[in-house]
């Protein structure tokens, strides 16, 4: 993981700024360990035979995991877990995780719209998983040192 | 069977208070990778400026968790949890929560509007300290689809 990356400034930060693009793993594993830490046990997240009884191709990620991704990207930017003020997303797509070691891949992108004041800027996210976009209107108010 | 709209603007009682611990906020982290030693280092944190560990933005969801379910499981709100998906999720921080916080939830619904065959219901709810200090709004919309 990649650590080293200076936190941006917000004086060097500006309206078109891009993030850094990352990508995410998203296992059975990781599903069954969000579940247990957030306390959402959903068969859905682990279950494949309810997961299909119900109409879905497969087991899904958890939406609020895939959203602490996306925000993950967003405080793994600004180099502080309590820099992301405001924070919402619709949710368009299930991730889909299939049960094999790879799982399935998120993929989050990011531009800074607009600088706003007090060291704070705008940022429209992106996350899609398989070329669907799983994470909509995603937008976040990010405070930079 | 719908859900009752009589609910529109109904304010639940508080939730219990929820103690977020150091233990919780680290467990929460590594679950979602999150590797920043603000949310498990107190020296570390401490140095940032922060009372004590601090917890990922989503983290609210899981201080929020038994007061959602005791809203959406209410049996007169009429929501068929079986056919329920997450629509849309949003929290605005006063500040981010911190160990050693205890925080009590309190939900107001919003609306409830009829999209096609489906039904959204939006939750608002405020997230205080015992001691009355504003520290989260998390906006909630589930989908209950059509049978």
């Amino acid at each position: 993981m990649d650590t080293t990356m200076a936190s941006p400034s917000y004086d060097q930060t500006e309206a078109g700024t891009e993030l850094p693009p990352r990508q995410y793993q998203v296992t059975r594993r990781d599903l069954v360990r969000y579940a247990g830490a957030s306390g959402d046990f959903n068969v859905i997240h682990w279950n494949e035979r309810i997961a299909k009884s119900v109409g879905l191709p497969d087991v899904i990620a958890h939406g609020m995991l895939t959203m602490a991704l996306a925000g993950r990207f967003l405080t793994e930017w600004a180099g502080d877990p309590g820099a992301v003020i405001e924070y919402g997303v619709r949710f368009s797509a299930p991730v889909v995780v299939p049960d094999d070691d790879k799982g399935a891949t998120v993929e989050v992108t990011g531009t800074v719209t607009e600088r706003l004041d007090g060291q704070r800027v705008a940022v429209d996210v992106t996350a899609r998983s398989d070329g669907t976009k799983v994470l909509t209107r995603a937008r976040a108010v990010v405070r930079l040192a | 069977m719908a859900i009752n709209t009589d609910y529109v603007g109904r304010t639940f009682a508080p939730s219990e208070p929820y103690e977020v611990s150091r233990v919780k906020i680290a467990e929460f982290a590594d679950a979602i990778g999150e590797p920043s030693p603000l949310c498990r280092d107190r020296a570390a944190a401490q140095a940032a400026g922060y009372p004590d560990v601090i917890a990922p933005p989503t983290f609210a969801i899981v201080v929020g968790a038994a007061n959602s379910a005791r809203v959406t499981h209410d049996p007169d709100l009429g929501v068929n949890y079986a056919m329920i998906v997450h629509g849309e999720q949003s929290f605005a921080h006063a500040r981010p929560m911190h160990a050693g916080d205890v925080l009590v939830s309190q939900s107001t619904i919003e609306s409830i509007r009829p999209v096609g065959s489906m039904t959204t219901l939006t939750t608002v709810t405020q997230i205080r300290t015992v001691d009355g200090e504003h520290v989260c709004t998390a906006r909630s919309t589930l989908v209950e689809r059509g049978a």
